[in-house]
């Protein structure tokens, strides 16, 4: 039974595991940007727009489009969970903001109180009114991210069928205010809001920089604070989770509220866009955003994902769709080519771990 | 057995757990010394889980008294036994098979630096700490890497690692033998011995009567909720003892 004393321990059994093995090398994520590359080298031998600046723009915007509610929902995804309201949130929060935007910006609405100018109080602090009718938007998110959270973590519900019904609640509260017509931003602050949902910063689209910022922040928390190690933790093993001590409850309703806060600025962004919020907008969206997790690594069993994934997959969607569009291809292959990329990018990460 | 402490590290006086009208555990007197081996045996249903479960704070005895260190406890959640000293390796070993050897050893107790509002883990002095933990328990275990790569032995090593960050005066281990190879149950004794070198007390749950005779200095045998037998371990016998957990003897 003695074993030599050996003190640092000797490795002389347990051989080193090679970078090419660890980290990204090793993971979905990694092969599908490797995919994503070889693609982005095919788009520009196939057509000369596909890197003008123009187009460069045009998908940057895009993918941004999908990327923030993305990286809410890799969240969720982490910790074994699913979101299915994000596309309902990203409507409903987008309707109330740009509806409080123009009842606060009203005069003669019944909530304001009208100022000497004509104008209502709160428009003649400037940003007031935007600052107000988003934070709205958000907080609206908020609670439905509450209501989800505490049914799956305290309730005990299961994460697909809670998510399922509050993707119908949400939407049917969405056409319930607005009465199934759509909403506008209007109000003396709508032109501020176009410009920082739509506008762009030396070229750079604006959505395109909330989603850098949002990404980098989200791979700091992930990877460098006891938060995201709780997460994934409770992706990989939730009773190993509960028994050492890691606060569960608090940790599932903290994801799927940073889900619908995601998928809620998501929205907002996304009405300055499109110049509104019409009830049916984002109808669906859940399965892009969800397929742009999954193809970019994220593992709905858990445990797995991360920010860089979440926009590889979305990049990846959109140079499809883009390429599509330039080869003049029918875009109703679009669809049929993203669920056949879900399947192939999973199939390679079965077969490589199959391999090790 | 007893070198200079006198009070045992745990003490277990008249316990006793009903759930509903089964009576699963009835009347166990028990006590561990620090640096000791007890070998806590019986058949399914025997009553040796429940009692683990008493003393790691999973559910609150019905009867009796539990003291420890000399001083009554009284656990509401396993997280109020891990604060005294009461470490638990469960059978699965509970690991998160997605993180590294030292996320998972430091789990839901991370060293943190604080740079002003924000803590962001300490990645370094977890591994190097690890990395000490590993060495005392002589295992080759690298902390950066992922557990899901890992041999049945590495992971107990980091199951048992995650105990000494705490400096535990108790470790339970249940089942750590079941499913692991020959050489790797070799691996799992000398980390008890490692244990017990360092003054901690082990009791080790287990079926398997030859890894309990190597390891224990005593062995406690359960048979439908009571406590049958307790005896040194040079004053008994694998046969008498498998006579003790069919009831092919009644107490010994």
């Amino acid at each position: 039974m003695a074993m030599p004393l050996e003190s640092p321990i000797s490795f002389t059994n347990v051989g080193k595991i090679r970078w090419w093995q660890r980290g990204i090398f090793a993971s979905q994520t990694g092969y599908v940007l490797l995919a994503l590359a070889v693609l982005l080298v095919i788009m520009h031998f196939a057509s000369p727009y596909f890197f003008t600046q123009g187009n460069m723009q045009n998908v940057a915007k895009n993918f941004s489009f999908i990327a923030i509610a993305t990286l809410g929902v890799t969240f969720v995804i982490i910790t074994g969970g699913i979101d299915l309201s994000v596309g309902s949130m990203m409507c409903f929060s987008a309707m109330i903001t740009s509806m409080v935007m123009t009842e606060l910006s009203a005069p003669g609405s019944p909530l304001v109180h009208m100022a000497a100018d004509g104008k209502t109080v709160l428009a003649n602090v400037p940003g007031l009114i935007l600052l107000i009718s988003i934070l709205a938007g958000l907080g609206a998110a908020l609670i439905a991210g509450l209501v989800n959270g505490f049914c799956i973590a305290v309730l005990g519900l299961s994460p697909f069928v809670t998510t399922l019904g509050m993707l119908s609640i949400v939407r049917g509260l969405g056409y319930v205010v607005s009465n199934g017509r759509g909403s506008f931003p209007g109000g003396p602050d709508a032109d501020y809001f176009y410009a920082l949902t739509s506008g762009d910063v030396l070229g750079v689209p604006a959505p395109f920089i909330y989603l850098v910022i949002l990404a980098l922040t989200m791979a700091v928390v992930l990877h460098h604070t006891s938060f995201g190690r709780h997460v994934f933790a409770l992706g990989g093993n939730e009773k190993a989770a509960e028994l050492t001590g890691i606060p569960v409850v608090r940790v599932k309703i903290e994801v799927y509220v940073i889900c619908a806060l995601a998928a809620g600025l998501q929205g907002i962004i996304i009405s300055g866009w499109l110049g509104s919020a019409p009830a049916n907008m984002a109808m669906s969206y859940e399965l892009n955003v969800i397929a742009a997790a999954v193809i970019g690594g994220a593992n709905l069993a858990g445990g797995i994902g991360g920010p860089l994934g979440a926009i590889v997959g979305c990049v990846l969607l959109e140079v499809i769709r883009n390429g599509l569009v330039l080869a003049q291809v029918s875009s109703y292959w679009q669809q049929t080519l993203v669920g056949v990329i879900i399947i192939l990018a999973v199939l390679v990460d079965r077969v490589r771990s199959r391999m090790t | 057995m007893t070198k200079t402490d006198a009070t045992p590290v745990l003490e277990l006086t008249g316990i006793g757990k009903e759930f509903g009208a089964i009576r699963a555990l009835h009347d166990v007197d028990m006590q561990v010394w620090p640096g000791e081996v007890v070998g806590l045996m019986g058949d399914n249903g025997a009553g040796k889980s429940t009692l683990v479960k008493i003393i790691a704070g999973n559910f609150r005895p019905t009867h009796g008294e539990m003291r420890f260190a000399g001083s009554a406890v009284h656990f509401n959640r396993p997280v109020d036994a891990r604060a005294v000293g009461i470490e638990v390796v469960y059978q699965d070993l509970a690991l998160a098979d997605n993180l590294t050897a030292a996320a998972n050893v430091f789990l839901g107790r991370e060293l943190k630096r604080r740079f002003g509002p924000i803590a962001l883990l300490d990645h370094k002095a977890m591994a190097s700490r690890a990395l000490e933990l590993f060495g005392e328990l002589r295992s080759e275990t690298r902390p950066d890497d992922l557990v899901r790569q890992m041999s049945g032995g590495q992971r107990q090593a980091v199951a048992i690692a995650r105990t000494r960050l705490s400096n535990a005066r108790l470790v339970m281990m249940d089942e750590p033998t079941a499913a692991i190879s020959v050489r790797q149950v070799e691996q799992v004794l000398g980390l008890i011995h490692r244990l017990k070198e360092q003054g901690v007390a082990v009791m080790l749950i287990s079926h398997r009567m030859p890894d309990v005779f190597a390891v224990c200095d005593r062995v406690v045998v359960m048979r439908r909720g009571e406590k049958r037998a307790d005896k040194s371990i040079h004053q008994t016998s694998p046969e008498e003892v498998t006579a003790l957990i069919t009831g092919a003897k009644e107490a010994a």
